[in-house]
């Protein structure tokens, strides 16, 4: 006997209508993702820790607390070779964020200046923007500062033959020697003086310091002028006719009308030249000054914790990121259009 | 749909089992175990000790051993790390695109001893942090790049040091006409320095010990180092004696720079291998020994045929070949006449020293530690049996 059509039980067509369901094939699909991405991801930690034990290398943070045994060159707080591993990574911290938040201010100056400049009528001007931003985007950042470095700041006068600027200021290749305030032994304004092989007193900005923070600010900030340009033309004529015709000068249409409504184009990109800013500032293990990356690298090598430091190194920058992107993300938030 | 979502069940138990099944690392971790005990035993012996071990070899031997040499002659060639910076150790002459120095002939050496054929090696040049990861990772058979030997490389590192084959000092060289005489002289210098270095440790602390101030320049490569030395950046550069000798020989002014009478450490530098294969480090251990023994008992690249037909001596019949039934060679996995080779193709000691850093050379460095034992150095081998 057939049957002309299949009769199912109640229970059997509940089931069908459960997995038919849209919204329970969604979670399906998404569990079904996150267990195939785990497991790529436990199958990958679970082959590197059988290499890893196959050659006898053990995983550990321990060694942070060894003594250091190398000195460092530049620092913002107290530092000997009897120091811990982990002073030392602070203090390559302190001179990555240092560089990152000066690069961070001068870069959007230039960035604000040079996008502006080429948008304007002056022809000269624009030219000489447009020059600008053209090599800065065209150069690689490890060219530039290695240019900097050696063929700019290098090239200064020896110590002993300083240029002397008025107000007790130096310049010579070992970098710009300025009057400091100091705290010991009471507060006042220190003098350099030529002791020796080098000026004591004072405050030095080092040749490898100033090429970096020149580097990555002219650098970033040829992108950032493409930023602003894009956020400015976003903005339309008619809102810049309108001012005119109100009778705001050049410069109060700039301030009040223009750049409020282009910030909300302009803040994205510019988050992202941020974090580029700070992630190029590895590159100062090239030019020879200690941030981050370059007591990294030395830690792991005199340790041999490549594994190791690689994922605090990694852990680090990203927290940077994070942060820079979330204060700029919640800045993002308050310029935003409100619709009404 | 229903067709859909089984196939999509089914591939994820698939993967589950696969997933689960992946697991031989169980089977690794009671072969490391196998792997520490080895390596403390023969830690504690003398090299010549652990020739009849390998011989012993087959299964219960640690993981890796032998694995080493498979791989090389599966390969073809032998990858060595090398550098390419140091005149007289490891430099690549940009004309030739040629290798050679002290180092890069002990790399020929070994490649000798394994294929009888000094042009079946492939160099890379591995910069001071490179080298470690590069040798634990497999990416280089070898590293002999002037690298000191210390408790924390040893150990930290995963490698062993096979052999001394130069034993230096760290100095420091300063512009002569800073008349700098002591360590006392450089308060308050800036003094340029490599990166990943022992001479960054022991420079901070020779300058701790005797109290004297100073800046550090660490730049990433020995070459940027110079350029900053070269351009006042910094006022000394400092680095193995045997590196200084070699940079001066490059500097613009070599007559304008003076080496301190000042050692501030012991430098012994040799070739590295990894943990784990103890038959290739005995045969990268007894291809630096045959070089010693054979400027012990005089047998050169020029003289080796003759000795190998008419020397007498037996450990001398047992280093060329002429003995047949010693079988040394085949102790260490590689052919009965891998010593004669070496000497034939690369030469003893004394002729790889000499046509690297001996008089005739720019690179030239009195022999001084670097001797053998009966004149005056500290260059002792094992005997040959």
């Amino acid at each position: 006997m057939t049957q002309t059509s299949p009769t199912r039980s109640a229970s059997t067509n509940r089931l069908l209508a459960f997995l038919r369901d849209e919204r329970f094939l969604q979670v399906l699909s998404q569990i079904v993702f996150i267990l195939i991405i785990g497991g790529v991801g436990y199958w990958l930690t679970q082959n590197m820790l059988a290499a890893l034990a196959r050659q006898g290398i053990r995983l550990g943070y321990g060694f942070l607390t060894e003594t250091a045994g190398f000195d460092i060159g530049e620092m913002m707080i107290e530092y000997s070779r009897e120091s811990l591993f982990i002073r030392a990574l602070q203090v390559g911290l302190l001179n990555t964020i240092l560089v990152c938040s000066w690069g961070l201010i001068f870069s959007t100056i230039i960035g604000l200046l040079v996008g502006i400049a080429r948008l304007s009528t002056n022809f000269i001007i624009s030219r000489i923007a447009w020059v600008f931003i053209e090599l800065m985007r065209n150069i690689p950042l490890l060219v530039l500062l290695v240019f900097l470095h050696g063929g700019i700041f290098l090239q200064l006068p020896r110590v002993r033959e300083a240029i002397a600027l008025p107000g007790s200021v130096y310049l010579s290749n070992r970098g710009l020697t300025i009057p400091w305030l100091t705290l010991t032994p009471a507060f006042s304004i220190q003098v350099p003086e030529l002791q020796g092989f080098n000026f004591s007193g004072g405050l030095t900005l080092s040749p490898e310091f100033s090429a970096l923070l020149i580097g990555l600010s002219i650098y970033t900030g040829g992108f950032i002028g493409e930023v602003v340009r894009a956020g400015i033309q976003a903005v339309s004529k008619g809102q810049t006719e309108a001012a005119r015709a109100l009778g705001l000068s050049w410069w109060q249409t700039l301030r009040l009308i223009i750049l409020p409504q282009a910030m909300r184009v302009i803040i994205p990109p510019l988050t992202s030249q941020y974090l580029n800013l700070t992630k190029n500032s590895t590159l100062a293990v090239a030019i020879g000054y200690p941030d981050l990356l370059s007591i990294s690298n030395t830690i792991s090598n005199q340790t041999g914790r490549s594994i190791e430091m690689i994922s605090i190194i990694m852990a680090i920058y990203l927290s940077i990121s994070l942060v820079t992107s979330a204060i700029l993300n919640w800045y993002n938030s308050k310029v935003r259009l409100v619709e009404r | 749909m229903n067709k859909k979502v089984i196939a999509v069940l089914l591939s994820l138990a698939i993967f589950a089992t696969a997933c689960g099944s992946g697991t031989p690392q169980t089977v690794e971790v009671t072969r490391v175990v196998e792997v520490t005990k080895v390596v403390v035993a023969t830690a504690a012996a003398p090299a010549a000790t652990v020739a009849p071990a390998a011989t012993a070899a087959p299964a219960p031997a640690a993981a890796g051993f032998g694995e080493t040499l498979k791989k090389v002659k599966a390969r073809g060639k032998l990858v060595c790390g090398v550098t390419d910076q140091v005149p007289g150790f490891g430099f690549l002459d940009k004309g030739t695109g040629a290798y050679t120095g002290f180092d890069v002939d002990f790399c020929k050496a070994i490649a000798a001893a394994v294929f009888n054929d000094t042009t079946k090696i492939e160099y890379r040049a591995v910069n001071a942090e490179q080298r470690f990861p590069a040798l634990q990772s497999g990416e280089i058979d070898v590293l002999i790049r002037n690298t000191t030997w210390t408790l924390t490389r040893d150990t930290d590192n995963t490698a062993n040091f096979v052999a001394t084959t130069f034993y230096d000092g760290q100095g420091i060289m300063v512009p002569t006409k800073l008349k700098v005489s002591k360590l006392a002289d450089l308060k308050g210098a800036t003094i340029c320095v490599q990166k990943g270095t022992t001479t960054e440790l022991n420079l901070a602390d020779q300058m701790a010990a005797n109290k004297v101030d100073y800046k550090p320049l660490v730049m990433d490569t020995a070459d940027a180092a110079i350029a900053a030395y070269e351009a006042n950046r910094c006022d000394a550069f400092t680095t193995d004696k045997s590196g200084l000798i070699s940079r001066i020989s490059t500097l613009k002014a070599p007559a304008d720079t003076v080496i301190m009478d000042v050692t501030l450490s012991k430098e012994p530098l040799g070739p590295m291998v990894r943990h784990g294969d103890d038959q290739w480090y005995d045969i990268v251990q007894w291809t630096v020994f045959t070089t010693f023994i054979a400027e012990e008992f005089g047998v050169t690249s020029a003289n080796v045929d003759d000795v190998k037909a008419k020397d007498t001596r037996p450990e001398v019949k047992r280093l060329t070949g002429a003995d047949a039934n010693a079988k040394m060679g085949a102790k260490l996995g590689l052919e009965n006449d891998f010593a004669f080779n070496i000497i034939k193709k690369v030469g003893n000691y004394a002729e790889i020293y000499d046509r690297n850093l001996g008089p005739k050379t720019k690179t030239s460095i009195p022999r001084g530690l670097n001797n053998l034992y009966t004149n005056g150095g500290v260059l002792y081998a094992p005997p040959f049996r």
